[in-house]
């Protein structure tokens, strides 16, 4: 992971605001970001679990792949090159979760792939990536993408996402369509007078949207959301518990460039047709993987006590021998107690096997549970 | 007459008779966030002064407390485990961590009084 955090603190546009709003600003991948408001973590998690957070995620990489003959097989096979997602058969506004590996089958950055619906712009390729990996994922595109497909950095695009059950209709009263959007899909439209990209997604587990916005117009149409007295803005600190309720992979801690897509329990994000056929960066150790197993998996790991089991936290079995180590640990306040995520030899990973958790030189029990630890609530129409 | 002292990692001890209380302060519960898990000493453990006596854990993180005098530990506050919130709703009162036996009273001595505290957190503020 490419660490951004030397040399000056980079802002969003959202910067003021959250500052009006009284967050609390630390560094993240290099961007000074609200980790919290004054109503703190646990009152925002709980927020966006049951009505509707903001969240600024600006700080996020957004870009754009343009095939000259406007054909959306040229830009769909050269991004197949770098990723193992099914990007050819995404229909317009169709959104899929990806993983850039490198050639020994690690995990580079994760994504979001999405191909543009709006019409005259159907074979555009949109892509979102993590902030600490943004340089290095956009050196990756620029030098990887073909003559004839056009590498371009969405730098004049802002990005919030509006998380919860009621975010969907948060949405929809400003713009009725919405309503309709589902899980994984995407469209172009205009929300209080301001032209924005909605995806149906997210990284909370809860319904709702991602919307990219030009940046001088993000502060707008984010005050008009927050007037909704349904939407609370969100920090880092709540995203994070969220994330981590819902089972999904925080780039840098439950990924790396050692952990494939496969030991990382991301196997469904590898469609059909590519594992057959492989033709991406270590292919070769994922398909071997996929057809004789893993030697480790990422699993849910849930202590049978109150205390949290942090990242790195060595995980032991009965007897105490070593088998693996929390890539990701804390409260969950859904679950009302310790969750956490990490790595276990495959030996291990079933549900509902007891391990042991070595958290300041005592052994705690816990056990493997299957992800999420809070129910995914996603929009499927 | 109650005496409370402060150390500058954020503890209090507040000495009631041979007894001292000690907590965090205010200042920080309101720098760890919401407090999800308390870790106590077992009762009957003798403690050094700036040694790690108890651990409290934010969503955020886990930070160590510090013993701000040497002692044996009489008494911890066991509601903490159930309701470890009480340490931001009520620091310096209900939110209490452990209670000790000082070793030598004259510990006090090298800690800030109120006024010294309050001084310290402008300077770091």
């Amino acid at each position: 992971m490419a660490d951004a955090s030397d040399g000056p603190l980079l802002s969003t546009p959202l910067n003021a605001l959250h500052r009006e709003l009284g967050a609390k600003m630390v560094p993240f991948a290099g961007y000074d970001m609200p980790v919290q408001y004054p109503t703190g973590v646990l009152t925002e998690h709980n927020w966006t679990r049951s009505s509707a957070g903001l969240f600024d995620v600006s700080h996020m990489g957004q870009c754009f792949l343009i095939p000259e003959d406007k054909s959306f097989e040229t830009a769909a096979h050269a991004l197949e090159a770098l990723v193992p997602a099914d990007v050819l058969n995404l229909k317009p506004g169709q959104q899929r979760y990806s993983q850039f590996t490198n050639a020994e089958g690690g995990i580079l950055d994760d994504l979001m792939i999405t191909r543009l619906g709006f019409p005259g712009h159907e074979h555009w390729i949109y892509l979102v990536v993590n902030a600490a990996c943004k340089e290095q994922d956009f050196a990756l595109l620029a030098a990887g993408m073909p003559k004839g497909v056009t590498f371009r950095r969405a730098d004049n695009l802002a990005l919030i996402a509006l998380q919860g059950p009621q975010a969907g209709a948060v949405v929809a009263r400003l713009v009725p369509a919405l309503a309709g959007l589902t899980f994984m899909t995407s469209t172009d439209v205009s929300i209080a007078g301001h032209w924005c990209h909605v995806s149906r997604t997210g990284y909370t587990g809860e319904d709702g949207v991602e919307i990219s916005v030009k940046n001088e117009e993000v502060e707008a149409l984010t005050r008009k959301f927050l007037a909704d007295p349904r939407v609370k803005p969100i920090g880092l600190g709540a995203r994070d518990s969220l994330r981590l309720e819902a089972g999904l992979c925080l780039y840098g801690h439950d990924i790396d460039a050692t952990t494939s897509p496969t030991e990382a329990g991301l196997t469904w994000s590898i469609q059909k047709r590519r594992r057959v056929e492989g033709g991406f960066p270590g292919a070769g150790r994922i398909q071997k993987e996929l057809a004789q197993g893993v030697s480790r998996l990422r699993v849910g790991i849930l202590p049978d006590g109150r205390a949290p089991a942090r990242e790195g936290t060595p995980v032991k079995a009965a007897d105490g021998t070593s088998i693996g180590t929390i890539t990701s640990g804390g409260f969950g306040p859904t679950a009302n107690g310790p969750v956490a995520m990490g790595y276990v030899n495959r030996r291990f990973a079933e549900a509902g096997t007891p391990v042991l958790l070595e958290v300041r030189g005592r052994d705690l029990p816990a056990k493997v549970v299957s992800l999420p630890f809070a129910p995914h609530r996603y929009f499927r129409g | 007459m109650a005496t409370t002292r402060y150390t500058k990692d954020h503890e209090y001890v507040r000495v009631e008779g041979d007894v001292a209380v000690v907590g965090i302060t205010d200042y920080a519960q309101q720098a760890l966030g919401d407090v999800v898990f308390v870790e106590l000493p077992s009762i009957g453990k003798d403690v050094a002064k700036g040694k790690g006596a108890a651990v409290v854990e934010s969503v955020k993180a886990a930070s160590d407390v510090y013993a701000p005098v040497s002692g044996k530990v009489v008494e911890v506050n066991a509601d903490l485990e159930g309701a470890p919130g009480t340490v931001n709703e009520d620091s310096s009162g209900k939110g209490w961590f452990f209670k000790m036996k000082l070793a030598n009273p004259k510990d006090l001595d090298d800690l800030m009084d109120e006024a010294a505290y309050k001084a310290y957190l402008a300077t770091i503020s």
